[in-house]
């Protein structure tokens, strides 16, 4: 078992892979040193019950469900902090678009800047290797069934994908837009992507993925013209959600406002 | 489906305690979720009976306090209750708030045997 998750979960589900190597690394890879553990401190109150339970003790524990995850969240967020390394959480819908954008991305950066990725999905190295053929280092995390990444996963691709000082770390997360809103993995921002082939109400439908983002990337835009997506009113569902969030409009095919992208990235990270 | 990896980290955290204190089994658990803390009640109670069988909590009564989500107009100070994440503010319409409370997602006690 796993020292970092203690995971419960069928082991052989999670697999970290870089493309090109031969599962160098699974989750149930035993013999790797795992080297951080945390053991949660709380206090405990004990307090001896008579409902007729003869040894029963009640135990308090006050703890947060999702503790594990969030303390190995602040481990890695710490660690990127350390090496000014800017880590972007991207979220969003099945097909929206997350690996071309960060396609383009990775052709249109400047080119002193190191970009690297972890892609998160149910199945395949299809994502990690287009993100490679495009010129950037990648990781692939199959989640078998999970609908999302956790800080766990992500601490141990970070451990295979060993990201330089100054870097640029994308982590593209399962495409789902419910699931990975709840789980920090440590990042510096969240960018949740829309396309305007989706819905304008999806703001208003999913609102946790845009209360917990900073930054939402409305793609396609080559397509409005085709759709009925309404721009104005979907930043306004959004405002409702998360009054602070910013907004790009781009084309990650046709590269319109992918500039503003590449912009922000770097204000943000200077700011970081 | 995260409801499954929450489960799974209250199995995970509940056997950890469990192990520590030399104890059996788990007799009663209470929790306390936030009505905003993202939890979708009937996946819940669907991953509950799976992710429990075989663990400590297998035969624990489940006892779940709701808290309801309380925000704070950050305009007009306002208090009031919110059911979804884009209620604005009854009192003035603002919809930038601060919540005092519905994100919970806590294990507060185990009975233990």
């Amino acid at each position: 078992m796993c020292a970092t998750c203690g995971c419960s979960q069928p082991e052989e589900a999670v697999t970290i892979t870089r493309p090109g190597i031969v599962q160098e690394h699974t989750h149930s890879h035993h013999g790797h040193p795992h080297a951080h553990h945390h053991e949660a401190h709380h206090h405990h109150h004990h307090h001896e019950e008579d409902h007729n339970h003869g040894r029963a003790k009640e135990v308090l524990l006050e703890v947060d469900i999702l503790q594990k995850n969030n303390l190995l969240a602040q481990r890695n967020r710490g660690w990127l902090e350390a090496k000014n390394i800017f880590a972007i959480n991207l979220v969003s819908s099945p097909g929206s678009g997350k690996t071309t954008l960060l396609e383009t991305t990775i052709k249109r950066i400047d080119s002193s800047k190191k970009v690297y990725v972890i892609e998160g999905d149910q199945q395949t190295m299809q994502d990690a290797n287009r993100i490679e053929a495009a010129g950037a280092e990648a990781i692939q995390i199959n989640t078998g069934k999970g609908c999302h990444l956790d800080s766990h996963m992500v601490h141990h691709a970070i451990e295979d994908l060993k990201p330089k000082d100054g870097s640029l770390l994308f982590v593209e997360n399962v495409g789902n837009l419910v699931c990975p809103s709840m789980f920090d993995l440590g990042e510096s921002a969240r960018v949740v992507v829309i396309s305007v082939t989706e819905g304008d109400d999806k703001p208003l439908k999913y609102p946790d993925m845009f209360a917990t983002s900073q930054l939402c990337i409305i793609n396609k835009i080559d397509l409005l013209p085709y759709v009925d997506f309404d721009v104005a009113k979907a930043k306004e569902y959004a405002l409702r959600i998360n009054p602070k969030l910013k907004f790009i409009e781009l084309s990650a095919t046709k590269g319109d406002g992918v500039d503003d992208w590449l912009t922000w990235l770097e204000t943000n990270q200077n700011q970081s | 489906m995260h409801e499954l990896s929450i489960v799974l980290s209250i199995v995970d955290q509940v056997q950890e305690e469990v192990f520590k204190l030399e104890a059996k089994t788990v007799k009663r658990i209470e929790l306390e979720i936030g009505n905003l803390a993202g939890i979708e009640w009937q996946s819940f109670d669907f991953a509950w009976q799976p992710a429990t069988q075989n663990t400590v909590l297998e035969h624990a009564e489940r006892i779940v306090y709701r808290i309801p989500a309380i925000a704070v107009c950050s305009d007009c100070n306002h208090e009031f209750e919110k059911t979804a994440v884009y209620d604005s503010c009854p009192n003035c319409g603002n919809f930038l708030h601060h919540l005092k409370s519905g994100k919970e997602l806590k294990i507060k006690s185990i009975l233990i045997e």
